[in-house]
């Protein structure tokens, strides 16, 4: 545990270092937040009250809150400097230190969201007072507490897609190409460009059976009371299995990948 | 004073032939330059079907976003489905003939003041930006760019519209207007690593603050509006040549300020570059 802390402090030591280029970055990603509330304002003020069981201040809240869980638990950098370890050689130092890489790479994720989320408060926080009066408290105790939950579960599945991207840098040069289409499909599938609940309700139940939505569309549920106890509970054991079967998945790629690992100039 | 009317003649003589020189000499090189990145392209098929790819899968995400929304909805503000189905056809038009001209450049400046490797860039016996901003072409944005062609000439199908000849013609200039706001707005995010050294994320904040060019003008008001028109003029890059290949503009105001605002936002950036350049020492030696 005090090794997981050390990497930890170590972790939000360096990342403060570039709170700058964080803020910038923060303030940048809030850009397709202030598109989405202004499109969504337009859209009601042509005279709807309710669109899809969403009144304008619950799409307001959605969107926010969903800007809350991605600040938090979104993977920024972490798939690129994993990538280039395994390309460059630099995981051949982390094989025989003791601790192992995942647990390594975990430590310095969670740091780098504790810091990126401090620094985009304050942007954050603008919007926030420009839509005041449009957003809506936890839905009660439960939600609160039941959000919460599964906002941790929420950043560890997408650690665990990130990692698994970066994994595949074991096999090809360059893993952009592929980390970029992991974005595409949790923007849409994961609800982070609108609530899942637009689409046709056979869509939206094929893509719960994949683990996009929970990243961003079931944490915003939740605090948003439009999950039951039952359905809270369902969904947190949906994360807990896809969290169990995608770092089974990585564990074996990665035992794998290091068959094939050649460390160059290490 | 006679000699001072000569001297003067003699180097507005002199400031002639070097404009005549570059109107030979960088044209050459822009081939060269075009006939190397094809070379590159060529030696990574996958990698370039990839990005079509991925392009592709973006754009799809675009257009499937703009189908959820409608599915809801008739109007956002004054735009119907189609017309906005053609401002994200012509957002990713122009974005992607940036992009085949000049953006990866753009993203690659901050590694060449990191390593040092900014040192050759100044010593060619060329114009630096023109280096450093033309030196890759990407030449799968140009395929992109079709795709977002495509749309619009689908769109335009749906609205069963028959633009005019000039329609066209201006909606073409515009689109140049567009990419140089691109151009330098991107430049200069990108100018800014001669301070922060790190550019990471650059690319990304890049496609946020531009992802606001495929949201219709009439979503805007107020402080917004003129934020996103008059400071980062992201509002005007699409909307206003859609809204002129429609006829769909109430006054030609905005087709001017889509025209002066690209020539500030180019000043601008040629002013930050400069002040960057003297700022500049090398990592290497």
């Amino acid at each position: 545990m005090s090794t997981h802390w050390y990497i930890f402090k170590l972790g939000l030591q360096n990342t403060a270092a570039y709170r700058t280029n964080f803020f910038f970055g923060a303030l940048f990603n809030l850009v397709p937040l202030v598109a989405a509330i202004a499109m969504w304002r337009a859209i009601f003020a042509g005279g709807k009250e309710v669109i899809a069981g969403y009144t304008l201040a619950e799409m307001l809240s959605y969107y926010l809150i969903a800007t809350l869980v991605g600040m938090t638990t979104a993977v920024t950098e972490d798939e690129w400097q994993i990538a280039t370890d395994i390309k460059d050689g630099g995981i051949s130092q982390s094989l025989v230190r003791p601790i192992r890489y995942f647990g390594y790479r975990l430590c310095l994720f969670s740091a780098n969201r504790l810091i990126y989320t401090a620094v985009a408060l304050l942007p954050m926080a603008a919007i926030v007072a420009w839509n005041f009066r449009y957003i809506l408290p936890p839905a009660n105790l439960l939600s609160l507490v039941g959000f919460v939950c599964s906002l941790a579960l929420s950043a560890l599945l997408q650690f665990l897609l990130a990692y698994l991207t970066a994994l595949l840098a074991f096999w090809v040069l360059e893993i952009s190409t592929f980390s970029f289409m992991l974005l595409a499909t949790q923007r849409l599938a994961s609800g982070e460009m609108f609530p899942l609940d637009l689409l046709p309700s056979w869509l939206n139940h094929l893509l719960l059976l994949t683990p996009f939505p929970y990243c961003m569309f079931f944490p915003v549920s939740v605090y948003m009371g439009r999950v039951n106890a039952a359905s809270l509970v369902q969904g947190l054991a949906m994360q807990g299995i896809w969290i169990v079967m995608l770092f089974g998945l990585a564990r074996v790629i990665w035992h794998r990948g290091l068959r094939t690992y050649t460390a160059v100039g290490g | 004073m006679n000699s001072r009317s000569s001297s003067s003649s003699s180097s507005v003589r002199d400031q002639l032939r070097a404009l005549g020189q570059d109107c030979v000499h960088y044209p050459g090189l822009y081939l060269s330059l075009l006939r190397n990145s094809l070379t590159r392209e060529l030696g990574f098929k996958a990698n370039f079907l990839l990005w079509l790819v991925v392009e592709f899968f973006w754009f799809a995400l675009q257009l499937a976003f703009i189908s959820v929304i409608y599915l809801h909805t008739e109007n956002i503000g004054d735009w119907t489905k189609w017309q906005v189905v053609m401002l994200v056809g012509a957002s990713h038009f122009i974005q992607q003939l940036f992009q085949a001209f000049l953006l990866v450049n753009c993203g690659q400046l901050a590694e060449l003041v990191h390593s040092g490797k900014m040192d050759f860039y100044l010593l060619f016996p060329t114009n630096t930006r023109f280096m450093v901003s033309a030196r890759h072409i990407d030449l799968g944005g140009f395929v992109s760019a079709a795709s977002g062609l495509a749309v619009m000439i689908y769109a335009n199908c749906q609205l069963h519209a028959t633009p005019s000849f000039l329609r066209i013609l201006t909606f073409g200039a515009l689109c140049v207007a567009a990419v140089i706001i691109h151009y330098s707005v991107m430049f200069l995010m990108a100018t800014c690593c001669f301070w922060t050294v790190r550019a990471q994320g650059l690319i990304m904040a890049y496609y946020n603050l531009f992802s606001l060019t495929r949201v219709p003008d009439a979503a805007f008001s107020g402080a917004a509006r003129a934020i996103f028109t008059l400071f980062i003029p992201v509002l005007l890059v699409a909307n206003v040549p859609v809204k002129a290949l429609l006829g769909k503009m109430d006054s030609f105001v905005e087709v001017g300020l889509l025209i002066v605002m690209s020539l500030v936002c180019f000043f601008v950036s040629s002013r930050v570059w400069r002040a960057a350049i003297r700022r500049y020492s090398s990592a290497s030696s």
